[in-house]
């Protein structure tokens, strides 16, 4: 029996723990066909991706085109991963990258109830008005607003409100699109 | 045209001359159609997990599409170890389920199911054919699907009422996916790259894989072109052994967990890899950390996710194997390029030092069989003959790997990726079936080959002389070697307990049995077994206690193997270290 080295790791080994995480905003145009979006859940929960935020809509009726923001965290690997996981689903047109390209608009909208009456209520109200958030229905003790905006402003509004008889939040999520006079491949 | 004829004609018009199935209330309307014309032959299996194996086996024989035609539920779910499997090796297979009609779907129907669901994960892509209108464009794209780019399984799910519907017929003349359209042929910036790179190199290697048997026949003759102008050797995964001749003078043999020393040495110590239609799958790379430390690495392959997915390379080539390699070809003659002769000899003499340590020799013995002897003198007494083999998976599969010499493509069907046991039988039914005059056999274990026994009589049913040729050590050989190495010797439900007379199983199914327990009587009787024209499950008592070296032990680099020699059967408990046995 010849001596051996120490073991050092699996032959799972993975270097996971090293390299930082970042956040990237994923645009992605897919066929719009029953499933898709299933598709593509299922690829980040098969594979142990985050999904920190996703929205889709059909944004060509005729062509029955999608198209699917995801915010997702990762390290540089696993991003390029994903990119690459997504792009060779077959219903899948095309993935960009909107934090590589760099300057891209990014939004939600958030339709946030308030209740509360006197001090409170008008603090809300004064507060809203800061953010430009829209008041869309009112009553003797409840406001709903409507903010839209980069999602820290929308985050900010909301702890904001908290104090103030905060009851519920409905968000859409982030959509995104690139700036300059290119579209996105279709 | 009603939706069961529109099935049947667009199956005749894609060429499948076999569908490898199984019938059920769901798909009974095709059924009919089946009975009622003569182009598309039907194989009845005994259980839809074997009709995907079988679709495989045929597939990865012929480079053509398998098909499978199963019913709805059950025989849905049974489909789904096959569809896994395929979508791990990228084999091409359309899979044709039947499901309950469309307005009982999602009403917990009798054998419902939902099929697109369940596969969804387990398929390259998958359909739901709401409307018979739009079924023969969906057939003939899920055939387009499943054999363009990495090929890959698609499942067609056909509800009941659809497959009765009247529709319109469209053939398949320039019907594609409207927008999947996988890069076939390369960047020539990184063909240049790549060519300037490894003209620098002073140890190259190859490593190919799967990618270059799913290329199709050129992909393999340009690889050996390029290595014989080069004098670069070359190492394979267990998915790509034949595509460079195992009696080549460069071949190095298999590399990986259980592969040769030459082949894991040549890859750690290499300067220049050359990565072809392989994915750096972790039986192949060992500990990540330490694979290759000093080489640069050129990866090309078809699926862009496959680049830099566990392993960072400097050159990726994204495209099909065949156009890469023609276009390297050409390249490198144009550029004159030669690599430095002093330096390549160096490289094939350490190569040859190597080499001399015969990383698989064994102990022979006269007494029992040993299971690596049984392989060479199967391999041996076929030499020459139009063989094809299949495996189950385990000890026997990597002794297989190890000992049975490759010449030629497509002649190795194995479940690499997924590891299914009880691939091996059903597989070579789908062999035998496209190959009919052909020597088909399936290297399989005693507790593999039971998993899926009872496509035997598939193959007595259609007169089909696969011989089954077990390696039979009353164990499930590779869980023990582990529980060996890494569990305390605590060999815990690994024993088969109970084996069938394999003879009197082969008799009672209709073939032929034999058993040999000698190694004097070894030879005499897989003889006499090549030359039985009926199913043959043949039951070799070979030495129970063989394991399977060398083996590159959990969380160990290439440099550290161990050899069948460094662990005599009594020590066997304490070749890995407490560490590593914790990291498997």
């Amino acid at each position: 029996m010849k001596p051996h080295l120490p073991s050092t790791g699996s032959a799972y080994f993975f270097d996971t723990a090293k390299a930082a995480t970042e956040t990237h905003t994923l645009a992605v145009i897919v066929d719009n066909e029953p499933g898709v979006l299933a598709r593509v859940i299922g690829l980040f929960a098969g594979r142990g991706y985050n999904i920190e935020s996703l929205t889709v809509s059909e944004t060509q009726h005729e062509a029955h085109v999608s198209r699917i923001t995801i915010v997702t965290t990762g390290t540089p690997n696993v991003i390029e991963q994903i990119k690459h996981q997504l792009e060779r689903m077959v219903p899948v047109h095309s993935v960009a990258d909107l934090t590589v390209m760099g300057n891209a608009l990014t939004r939600e909208l958030a339709m946030v109830k308030v209740a509360g009456q006197g001090e409170k209520r008008v603090e809300a109200l004064r507060l809203a008005e800061a953010f430009r958030a829209r008041v869309i229905d009112a009553g003797t003790t409840s406001f709903i607003f409507e903010i839209t905006g980069k999602t820290d402003k929308v985050e900010q509004f909301i702890s904001l409100m908290v104090p103030l008889g905060l009851v519920e939040v409905a968000r859409t999520g982030v959509a995104g699109i690139a700036r300059g006079v290119e579209g996105m491949k279709v | 045209m009603t939706g069961a004829e529109i099935v049947l004609k667009a199956l005749a018009d894609q060429g499948v001359e076999h569908v490898f199935g199984y019938p059920g209330g769901a798909v009974l309307p095709i059924y009919d159609e089946i009975f009622q014309q003569e182009k598309v032959k039907h194989i009845l299996v005994r259980h839809e997990q074997g009709a995907t194996h079988a679709a495989e086996g045929y597939a990865r024989s012929t480079g053509k599409c398998g098909v499978v035609l199963v019913t709805s539920g059950p025989g849905a779910t049974n489909a789904v170890t096959g569809l896994t499997d395929a979508l791990m090796d990228s084999i091409p297979m359309v899979c044709l389920t039947g499901q309950v009609p469309t307005h009982l779907i999602g009403n917990d129907a009798f054998q419902e199911c939902d099929t697109v669901g369940i596969t969804r994960p387990c398929t390259k892509h998958n359909y739901l054919v709401k409307d018979v209108n739009d079924l023969a464009r969906i057939l003939h794209e899920a055939f387009y699907v499943a054999t363009h780019g990495r090929p890959g399984p698609v499942v067609v799910d056909i509800p009941k009422d659809v497959q009765f519907a009247t529709g319109k017929y469209v053939g398949p003349k320039n019907i594609e996916h409207k927008t999947y359209r996988p890069r076939v042929k390369p960047d020539q910036n990184a063909i240049r790259a790549a060519v300037d790179l490894i003209a620098t190199a002073k140890r190259p290697l190859f490593y190919t894989g799967g990618g270059v048997i799913n290329s199709g026949v050129t992909a393999s003759k340009l690889l050996r072109d390029f290595v014989a102008m080069t004098n670069i050797p070359l190492t394979s995964t267990l998915m790509g052994l034949g595509a460079y001749p195992a009696s080549g003078k460069n071949w190095l043999g298999m590399l990986g967990m259980h592969g040769t020393y030459e082949a894991n040495m040549a890859m750690h110590d290499c300067d220049v890899m050359i990565c072809v239609g392989a994915r750096f799958d972790d039986r192949i790379t060992g500990r990540l950390n330490a694979f290759s430390p000093g080489s640069k690495k050129i990866h090309v392959d078809i699926d862009p996710s496959s680049i830099n997915k566990t392993v960072r390379v400097d050159i990726p080539v994204i495209g099909d194997v065949a156009h890469a390699l023609e276009d390297m070809m050409r390249v490198w003659k144009s550029k004159s390029h030669a690599l430095d002769k002093k330096a390549l000899d160096v490289w094939w003499k350490q190569i040859d030092g190597w080499r001399a340590k015969d990383c698989l020799k064994y102990r022979a013995n006269a007494d029992v069989i040993m299971p690596q002897y049984a392989i060479q003198r199967l391999y041996e007494l076929t030499r020459g003959k139009d063989v094809y083999i299949t495996t189950e998976v385990g000890q026997h599969q990597m002794w297989a790997a190890q000992f049975f010499k490759f010449d030629e493509p497509n002649r190795w069907m194995t479940s690499g990726g997924l590891g299914t046991m009880g691939y091996g039988l059903p597989s070579a039914v789908g062999v035998q079936v496209a190959h009919p005059k052909s020597l088909v056999i399936d290297i399989a274990g005693d507790a593999s080959v039971q998993m899926t026994m009872q496509e035997m009589s598939t193959a007595v049913q259609y007169r089909l002389p696969i011989k089954i040729f077990i390696l039979n050590n009353q164990y499930m050989g590779m869980v023990r070697q582990w529980q060996q190495l890494l569990h305390g010797n605590r060999l815990s439900e690994s024993y088969s307990e109970s084996l069938p007379d394999f003879v009197k199983l082969a008799e009672a199914y209709g073939g032929v049995g034999f058993k040999a327990e000698k190694p004097a009587e070894l030879d005499g009787k897989i003889k006499e077994m090549i030359a039985t024209p009926h199913p043959v499950i043949f039951d070799c008592r070979v030495a129970s206690m063989a394991n399977c070296f060398p083996m590159i032990p959990s969380g160990k680099a290439h440099n550290e193997m161990l050899m069948g020699e460094d662990v005599p059967d009594e020590d066997v408990g304490s070749a890995v270290d407490a560490k590593g046995k914790m990291l498997v």
